[in-house]
């Protein structure tokens, strides 16, 4: 497991001094029962108190939790048959957004994800999940295939955005998100994506015009990072808690604003400490709402997408 | 030494004193391309292109409306931001704004005549907070693009913008979503669109509505982009080679269709305008 969070340090102490006694215990044939149920209680308090009001700031830091499942995680967990097609046919296979085809509880899907990479290594070649403009072309071109043989999209967003330099400006960076927003406006299937982690800017938009925003308790889904709101406005990044706080991010905010549709509860603790019930949580979102949007014809489902868009913004 | 004898002596070298000259306001203005002191009636005249240097000095929303149209009228001109975030000192900017610019918000939108033709046309101002897209700029580019599906006209959108407006969260990033979808709506009816880039442009709005057009036009020298020259630097430290993200180099990357200078670029609207008019199109028989 990777370094804890700060402010969950005091539960993995006390966890590991659980297991330490349980050990000990087992070691010396001492009866520790009570001890460790006593124990084991106040950790669970901990936990409640840790978890249960969590800070905009602290929700940030797990939906970027190193350990936390990505999209080849739920490839695994959720689906079946997963294969992964590579390119956009035009320049090159950008690692930072991987997508394919798998069968969901049976059916068909076109599944596609920002990866983050979870080791050095695998975060160099993913670049962080910072797509160039190859990345979204890939993914239009999946999607236009989906559109073709009438199978569902379903999107896992996980990105810091966008990648800002030379090389992409040069491709085209904004008209090739531009071409994914106006892409799956239109698109004659049924979409849905899950903001797994980090919902990152324009890059998290480019996979995320669908029927229906998912997203995980602890996810967030922003305009702008909060380090770059902080160093913005104050030119000091070490305000990034408040800069998080104003953002107003986190899943509940989105709720409000009328454009996360659903929040997919986590395990107490976040994502990371529980893959397959994560897993299971969100299979079960995505059946029930897949299930809704498959049974509207095709000009509803349009209508009811466009509608959706058209009627966020707050104005006088 | 002997070569010591033969080195080139250096120089430094000494940019006379200019003596500053003292410019009394609105009469005199400095070019940001070559420094000359231009008059500013003279300016004017010139649609505010340095006649040295052919520097194209931002226009106001209202002052490119005037050098394109034969007449205008306006679409929700009250349209008015919220602070929906209470996002600090949101209201106190958009106060200043307004008061700055006479603005209500940072796009005018409406109708009128290009040479005859008529028009739905939609101006960003980036005096009113950098013509950023919040609510309003999103809703007001939605209903101009709306309007022009409903009564088939053909939409023409001069853009410039430092992006999506942070004060208002993610409802500002769901603006590139909401005009998109309207252009995707508007493309199915067949109709035209020329968006023209004006410097600058850049994040949100070069990434969904600005990016859209069936031509794309951009003014000499504009610069755009979608992550600004200072973002690149601050997230990755690269810089930028000299030239960069210029109307020139995006024409140069295959990304807008033409450059085309201001004197020139009602013409060239015309034109486009003109050739998609429908109309008979009887090929001449022998």
């Amino acid at each position: 497991m990777a370094q804890p969070l700060e402010f969950e340090k005091p539960l993995v102490e006390l966890e590991s001094k659980i297991s330490e006694l349980r050990a000990f215990s087992e070691e010396k044939g001492l009866d520790l029962t009570e001890e460790i149920a006593t124990l084991e209680k106040k950790a669970e308090s901990l936990k409640q108190a840790i978890f249960g009001s969590l800070t905009p700031w602290q929700r940030t830091q797990i939906a970027r939790h190193p350990d936390r499942p990505n999209f080849y995680n739920y490839a695994q967990l959720m689906f079946e048959d997963f294969i992964e097609l590579h390119g956009d046919r035009a320049f090159a296979d950008d690692r930072a957004i991987a997508g394919g085809l798998a069968l969901f509880k049976g059916m068909p899907v076109t599944v596609i994800g920002n990866v983050k990479g979870k080791d050095t290594k695998e975060k160099i070649q993913r670049n962080f999940a910072y797509a160039h403009p190859e990345g979204y072309r890939k993914a239009m071109r999946l999607m236009k295939q989906a559109e073709k043989f009438g199978r569902p999209v379903i999107t896992f967003i996980d990105t810091p955005g966008a990648y800002s330099g030379l090389a992409a400006e040069e491709r085209g960076q904004a008209e090739a998100i531009a071409k994914n927003l106006i892409t799956m406006a239109a698109l004659k299937v049924p979409l849905i994506c899950v903001v797994i982690g980090e919902g990152g800017s324009g890059g998290a938009l480019a996979l995320g015009v669908t029927d229906k925003v998912l997203m995980f308790e602890h996810s967030f889904y922003s305009v702008i990072s909060p380090e770059s709101c902080a160093t913005i406005l104050w030119k000091d990044a070490s305000r990034v808690k408040d800069a998080a706080e104003f953002l107003k991010f986190t899943a509940p905010d989105l709720q409000r604003f009328g454009v996360c549709d659903r929040i997919v509860p986590e395990p107490l603790g976040g994502a990371q400490r529980d893959y397959a019930l994560t897993a299971r949580n969100l299979a079960e979102a995505l059946e029930e709402e897949l299930g809704k949007l498959l049974e509207l014809p095709p000009e509803e489902l349009l209508q009811r997408r466009y509608t959706k868009y058209r009627e966020i913004g707050v104005f006088a | 030494m002997l070569k010591d004898l033969f080195r080139k002596p250096k120089y430094v070298t000494v940019t006379p004193a200019v003596p500053k000259k003292e410019m009394p306001d609105g009469l005199w203005v400095k070019c940001s391309g070559c420094g000359e002191i231009l008059f500013n009636k003279e300016l004017e005249k010139n649609l505010k292109v340095c006649h040295k240097c052919g520097t194209h000095f931002r226009l106001s929303a209202w002052e490119r409306l005037q050098i394109t149209l034969d007449d205008f009228s306006e679409y929700d001109a009250d349209l008015t931001s919220c602070n929906p975030l209470e996002f600090p000192e949101y209201e106190a900017k958009l106060a200043r704004a307004r008061e700055e610019t006479g603005l209500q918000e940072g796009v005018v939108t409406g109708e009128g005549r290009v040479n005859g033709v008529s028009v739905a046309i939609g101006v960003l101002d980036s005096n009113f907070v950098m013509g950023s897209m919040g609510s309003v700029v999103g809703e007001k580019i939605c209903r101009l693009i709306e309007r022009a599906t409903e009564h088939k006209l053909p939409l023409i959108i001069f853009s410039t913008s430092g992006g999506a407006r942070m004060q208002e969260g993610i409802l500002s990033l769901m603006q590139m979503a909401k005009t998109s979808a309207a252009l995707a709506r508007f493309n199915e009816a067949g109709l035209l669109y020329i968006s023209v880039f004006t410097d600058p442009t850049f994040g949100g709005v070069t990434a969904s509505f600005a990016s859209l057009g069936d031509f794309i036009i951009a003014e000499p020298g504009a610069l755009i982009g979608f992550a600004g020259p200072r973002v690149i630097k601050e997230t990755i430290r690269q810089e930028l080679p000299p030239g960069a993200q210029t109307a020139e180099f995006n024409c140069e990357h295959g990304l807008i269709d033409l450059v085309v200078e201001r004197g020139q670029l009602k013409n060239t609207l015309t034109k486009l305008l003109k050739l998609h008019q429908r109309g008979d199109h009887t090929w001449p028989s022998h």
